[in-house]
């Protein structure tokens, strides 16, 4: 019994992290909001020589054979540095050994194929494209398509759970950073107990997601369950941190934005969290819920 | 990482759980707040006592298997899943005994911790005074030297002190230099509450029954011999279980993981008529889960030579609001049958809402998880603390 990662893990997690603070992620997620996918493309092309696509595809495919607690590591951190792209899609739900970028429609958890407008649409029929809250997600209506095996839509929601808690851990630090600086009445808003005890909520939430992500990537509990407290934590964190925040966290051009409207993406893609909590109910009294 | 255990643990596993199926009773005990359920609950200590399963992670010699933080889990989670009784004695063996074996002299370890051990000497602690809550460290009670008796004469009131009422041993801080402010000056004593000076007075709680009592001390003297660690000192001595209070010891997944069951045997019962009760069950259920996996990584940064730390204020808010959130939804799941006073679920519940109250108030721990974990600024002076 070892409940903690391994330094390989913590070591690729940071690798992971070295190359998107040196491509500028945030700059990349602007410049892909705008409709140049240009950067994000080539950032994309090298995490994937990391192996991020091929990560959980068995050794015999070409894949790296890596555990669902290695692709849990993977995406908290593509989460906390605010990743572009189908990466679900194409290292989770559909892991792609070759490094290329696909996406997918799986109903009733993900409607809409999420960047089709640069990613392969694995099968179905492209239609109309919509706008996401979250600027860096395109989203497009397919019809026909085959579903998915229920294994590959596990590791989609685990995945999506996981990049939850690394945003919510990254609008953790950046608010607490801000509340340290910013002064009111002449001290550190951050000295006031309504600031820290709101914080301090955030910071237990997350702190009990994550075991939870990482249970669920050992078959401990269902990815339902994590999913539920990812999103609940992570848009705990994202509240918290717009309020603790004030107005400069209401506005688009503050880079906290981008990570408030991934959240809130999140929290409903890959089946809302009232979905999940059935999923969960049927689970843990091996009865199938009418509605 | 991993959630495996070896073949020893497994063993152990399996050897409690079979004892504890044979001998938990049948009835649950009646409540320890009551002069009967006290002498069945000691009882029920001496039972375990024998079997080497009342503190099994102290030495042998002093009644313990030398169990390790991980086989500590795992009889805590095999505990509360066989429903046995709670633990009359937790304040002496999870609040007390890790100070005496950290700071006690070797004579108090052999005499205090065996009849701690088997159940026969209960301790109850004594820190809160009238004055001091949340601000411990203002205590007033006194302790002056007495040179020529070789002790101490203590003099105040304590008040809410757990299972004072029928506990035969107290622990608890004097200020001892009577010129000190705050932290300084402060010691740790020991004394039996029988002692002559000492009254205790029962103070019943929000079921009625006497689960606190006040203490006053009128001239007790204390001998040198039962001071634990160095006069002047009882601040820090204190503090060194006051994290183990928030955090493990007190508060293991068993508990609530058990309570969880019970949860979802209720709902598949009750569940079709409260349907609006659904999000509860689950969340309290997750919850139940999420406190496992996070008590599984502390263990393993435990056991890896880590310290509990102020990360034992994110357990303790987790699990108080956890404990309430679970009993909650067992009596909305009830009906109107959830006011009756004998169900466990209310036993529970009035207890659980104790829970953000003791072992430090849940914004006393928020105020540290801000200001130790997440770095944030201290009050100004003469704001708060
Ligand atoms: C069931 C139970 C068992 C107990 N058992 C024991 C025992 O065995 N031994 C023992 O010594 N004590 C025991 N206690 C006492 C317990 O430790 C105290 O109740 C606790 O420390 C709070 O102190 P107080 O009750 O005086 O509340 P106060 O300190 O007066 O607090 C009242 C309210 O003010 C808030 N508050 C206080 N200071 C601040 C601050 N700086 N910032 C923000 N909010 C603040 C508190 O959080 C609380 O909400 C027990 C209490 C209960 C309920």
């Amino acid at each position: 019994m070892k409940f903690e990662l391994t330094e390989e893990q913590t070591g690729f997690a940071e690798a992971i992290t070295d190359l998107m603070r040196s491509a500028d992620s945030v700059a990349v997620a602007r410049s892909w909001a705008g409709g140049d996918t240009a950067p994000g493309v080539k950032l994309w092309g090298r995490l994937a020589d990391l192996g991020l696509t091929a990560l959980v595809a068995p050794e015999e495919d070409g894949g790296l054979g890596g555990t669902l607690v290695d692709l849990v590591v993977a995406f908290e951190v593509l989460g906390h540095e605010l990743a572009v792209g189908p990466w679900i899609e194409s290292a989770a739900l559909s892991p792609q050994t070759s490094g290329e970028m696909v996406t997918a429609a799986a109903a009733p958890l993900a409607p809409y194929a999420a960047d089709a407008q640069v990613a392969r649409l694995l099968s179905g029929t492209a239609g109309a494209q919509h706008a996401s809250i979250d600027s860096t997600r395109t989203l497009t209506e397919v019809t026909g398509g085959e579903a998915f095996g229920a294994e590959a839509l596990d590791r989609a929601v685990l995945a999506a759970a996981a990049q939850l808690v690394g945003a919510g851990e990254r609008v953790l630090a950046d608010s607490v950073t801000y509340v340290k600086q910013r002064k009111q009445f002449g001290r550190e808003i951050g000295s006031y107990q309504a600031i820290k005890h709101q914080l301090a909520d955030v910071r237990i939430a997350l702190d009990f997601a994550r075991p939870l992500v990482f249970g669920a990537a050992l078959g401990e509990v269902p990815v339902s369950a994590a999913k539920v407290y990812a999103a609940d934590a992570a848009y705990l964190a994202a509240r918290t941190g717009l309020q603790v925040h004030g107005a400069i966290g209401y506005t688009a051009e503050f880079d906290l934005s981008l990570w408030l409207n991934r959240i809130r993406a999140l929290v409903t893609a890959w089946g809302t969290p009232a979905y999940h909590r059935g999923r969960v109910l049927e689970a843990i009294t091996d009865q199938k819920q009418a509605g | 990482m991993d959630l495996t255990l070896s073949e020893s643990e497994l063993a152990f596993q399996a050897e409690v759980r079979s004892w504890l199926a044979a001998n938990v009773p049948a009835e649950p005990l009646p409540s320890m707040d009551t002069e009967a359920g006290w002498a069945l609950h000691q009882e029920w200590e001496a039972k375990l006592a024998a079997e080497r399963l009342s503190v099994v992670s102290w030495p042998r010699e002093v009644g313990g298997r030398e169990a390790s933080l991980i086989e500590w889990v795992i009889f805590e989670e095999e505990y509360y899943r066989a429903g046995a009784p709670g633990r009359v004695s937790q304040n002496g063996i999870f609040l007390l005994a890790p100070i005496i074996f950290d700071h006690g002299t070797p004579e108090q370890q052999a005499r205090f911790l065996p009849s701690m051990a088997t159940g026969e000497k209960i301790w109850a602690q004594a820190w809160s005074e009238p004055e001091a809550g949340s601000d411990l460290a203002s205590i007033r009670s006194t302790a002056v030297r007495d040179d020529e008796r070789g002790g101490w004469i203590l003099n105040g009131q304590k008040t809410w002190s757990s299972r004072a009422t029928y506990a035969h041993w107290g622990f608890g801080l004097f200020r001892s230099d009577p010129d000190s402010a705050k932290h300084a000056g402060l010691t740790y004593y020991l004394f039996p509450l029988d002692a002559e000076g000492i009254t205790v007075r029962a103070i019943a709680q929000l079921d009625g029954e006497a689960g606190f009592a006040e203490i006053f001390f009128d001239d007790v003297f204390v001998p040198d011999a039962d001071v634990l660690g160095a006069p002047g000192d009882g601040w820090r001595v204190a503090m060194s279980t006051a994290g183990n209070e928030r955090g493990l010891s007190l508060r293991s997944p068993g508990r609530f993981c058990a309570a969880a069951d019970r949860l979802v045997e209720l709902w598949k019962l009750n569940g079709a008529d409260a349907p609006q009760s659904r999000d509860a069950v689950v969340d309290a259920w997750i919850g139940a889960q999420a406190y496992r996996l996070f008590t599984w990584g502390t263990v393993t940064r435990l056991a890896d030579g880590g310290e509990m730390g102020a990360a034992g204020s994110v357990n303790k808010v987790f699990w108080s609001e956890l404990d309430i959130a679970l009993h909650e939804t067992g009596l909305d799941l009830l009906g109107a049958d959830a006011e009756l006073l004998e169900t466990p679920w209310m036993d529970g519940y009035v207890f659980s809402l104790s829970g953000p109250i003791y072992a430090g108030t849940n914004e006393i721990q928020r105020n540290i998880i801000a200001e130790r974990i997440l770095g944030l600024p201290r009050e100004p002076k003469g704001a708060a603390k």
